[in-house]
């Protein structure tokens, strides 16, 4: 028994030392990245807001914007077409483009978390493809593009979305438990059918095959005050949900198994965080289509720069998601004027390279 | 197979008639064994007798299609993870760790079940997980991330994250198997003190019947399923069960201080 060490003392009652607080980097609070996070989010807002084909003060839009809350009147000398403009057109595409990038970052995030897997997109479980097949229908055969006033296009995204998200839960069920590789199994599988049947579609009915396209590459061209409120119940809760479960979603990251000894419930937590994400990335690709390589890169982004915490990539995933893809929005419609690139392929030009150049520079072994 | 005489109220983790069966392999079959707190039971076996699916039916990771498993007089299967969780924790068999956290986070995950939804951890946390990772040799790990450790460190980190966790009970999965022989030494030294100072429960699967033999208060061992014996180390560890269990032949020696069996194989020297 001499190999035995001796017992370290240690008094649990003693506070720890400032110098071992510091070297651990622990009750460091991250309040200044949010600060600098949420003031570049702010600029891109104003920014976008301010740029644009008919050219717009960035003071007079400050004004406009500002004499929207109560009792300030600031833009009564400004030209109506400027208001109708900056209110009317771009405030309202820009918020949708920042509330879109926002879920799928948290989203993509969120399902990188649960599924332990570093090729985790939002659109993993078939969200993205259940929602082109529906708007894909309303399309091809001709459904009329409001109803009491709702514009179905969105609807039936949105329920495409649902159904498909459904259909993979379904099949990837065994049980009461939810194994992951069949869920992206199930996923995989399930999107690739929705796939099959809208490229069917398109291909009978060729006069449309532009509309469906321009579904399918996203774009928010068509932004209204309308979407973004319709958009945002989903967002909100989902937020609220995803934020609070930061701390749980790391222990999730060992492995279920271990989550379970650790007393998480490893199947009710995987439920709720994977449905209230994929409700929201419904509702977000329902209003934009299917926008790419925001919901994978910018978590990775994050994660690259400031470690895997949960509790600090979600919220940092939130807020660089929207002013990433508001500023995506912004080039997309000013790179080439007066027509508009889809967003997509913006986010692709622009933030690839520079998730390729974080990849590189990166240690080995800190990307996951 | 005698029964142990203990209270079945104040067993820390009483057993009873446990049967596993994964499909239509036969796993466990009619298990019972008792520890009461204050005492390291040692688990033994050949490789595939049931050791580990033992631990994983007590924590809740297997059900049993049979018997029952009594954690301190409450019914394990009855319980939530969050309440198993602070009963019972486990260093469980080569688990995934994820690369990019740190030594310091890994262990304060131990601290989850001791956590509302939006607590975040805090000095009382910090203060445990600071006092296991001593224990265990590992505080100087603390700002490492987990993809830079050696096995023997993972696994030291593992047992600091358990006694983090700080449950009357403990129940090990092979916690010495990467480890060098000093540390193999110290964890069970250390868990062996743990019983005696602070009355927790433990159980260690362990494979090196003699490290095995050093430092449990007795040994259960399993054969095909079953409890084939189950005493204090000199009564389990004799050649002629080794031949038959291990199915090798094994010299059973007397260790020079404390007289508990040491085990030698017959060896080739060249």
């Amino acid at each position: 028994m001499n190999v035995l060490r001796p017992a370290p003392a240690v008094d649990a009652a003693e506070p720890l030392p400032a110098s071992e607080r510091a070297l651990t980097g622990f009750g460091r609070s991250p309040w200044r990245r949010y600060l600098m996070a949420t003031a570049a989010l702010l600029g891109a807002i104003v920014l976008a807001t301010a740029v644009g084909p008919a050219s717009i003060p960035l003071e007079a839009t400050a004004r406009i914007v500002l004499s929207r809350l109560p009792g300030v009147e600031l833009a009564d000398s400004l030209p109506a077409l400027w208001r109708d403009i900056i209110w009317e057109v771009r405030l309202p595409r820009v918020l949708l483009a920042g509330l879109t990038g926002a879920v799928l970052a948290m989203a993509g995030a969120t399902y990188q978390g649960v599924f332990r897997n570093p090729l985790a997109d939002p659109y993993l479980i078939g969200v993205a493809t259940g929602a082109a097949l529906g708007a894909t229908i309303v399309i091809v055969t001709d459904t009329p593009h409001s109803w009491h006033g709702l514009s179905v296009l969105p609807m039936a995204a949105f329920a495409g979305a649902i159904a498909s998200v459904v259909v993979v839960y379904g099949v990837a069920r065994v049980g009461t438990t939810l194994p992951t590789t069949t869920l992206i199994l199930a996923g995989v599988a399930v999107a690739s059918l929705s796939t099959a049947i809208t490229t069917f579609l398109m291909l009978r009915s060729t006069t449309h095959t532009l509309s469906v396209f321009s579904v399918i590459l996203g774009s928010f061209n068509t932004a209204t005050w309308g979407e973004f409120v319709w958009a945002l119940p989903y967002a909100l809760p989902a937020a609220v949900v995803i934020l609070a479960h930061g701390r749980v979603l790391n222990v999730l990251s060992l492995d279920e198994e271990q989550a379970r000894l650790l007393g998480v419930d490893p199947e009710k937590t995987k439920l709720l965080l994977l449905g209230v994400a994929s409700l929201a990335t419904a509702a977000a690709v329902a209003v934009a289509g299917t926008i790419g390589f925001v919901g994978l890169i910018v978590p990775h982004a994050v994660r690259l720069l400031w470690g895997p915490d949960n509790r600090q990539l979600l919220p940092m995933s939130i807020l660089f998601g929207a002013t990433f893809l508001i500023l995506a929005d912004l080039v997309a419609r000013t790179v080439d004027q007066p027509s508009e690139v889809p967003v997509g392929i913006i986010t692709a030009v622009c933030g690839v390279p520079f998730f390729l150049y974080l990849l590189r520079r990166a240690r080995v072994g800190s990307f996951w | 197979m005698s029964a142990l005489t203990v209270d079945r109220g104040t067993a820390a983790l009483d057993v009873r008639g446990l049967s596993v069966a994964y499909g239509a392999r036969v796993a466990l079959r009619d298990v019972s064994l008792s520890l009461p707190a204050g005492r390291l039971l040692g688990l033994v076996g050949p490789n595939g007798s049931g050791k580990t699916t033992l631990i994983r039916a007590v924590c809740g990771i297997v059900a049993p299609q049979a018997g029952e498993v009594r954690l301190d007089g409450a019914d394990a299967l009855r319980l939530s993870p969050r309440e198993l969780a602070l009963r019972a924790a486990v260093v469980p068999q080569n688990p995934q760790l994820p690369p990019a956290f740190t030594a310091l986070e890994l262990v304060l995950m131990g601290r989850t079940p001791h956590l509302r939804l939006l607590q975040t951890e805090g000095q009382a946390d910090l203060r445990a997980a600071r006092q296991a990772m001593l224990a265990t040799d590992t505080w100087e790990l603390a700002e490492r991330p987990l993809g830079e450790l050696s096995g023997g460190e993972r696994q030291r980190l593992l047992v600091a994250r358990a006694l983090a966790q700080e449950t009357p009970l403990l129940l090990l999965d092979e916690p010495t198997a990467h480890l060098d022989v000093g540390h193999q030494a110290a964890t069970l030294g250390l868990m062996a003190r743990l019983c005696r100072s602070e009355g927790k429960a433990v159980l260690a699967a362990v494979h090196d019947l003699t490290l095995a033999a050093q430092f449990c208060y007795r040994l259960v061992m399993l054969h095909q399923g079953r409890v084939v014996a189950e005493g204090s180390p000199g009564e389990v560890l004799t050649t002629e069960r080794l031949r038959r269990v291990y199915g090798t032949s094994l010299h059973v020696l007397s260790h020079p201080v404390t007289g508990r069996p040491v085990l030698a194989p017959d060896g080739d020297a060249q």
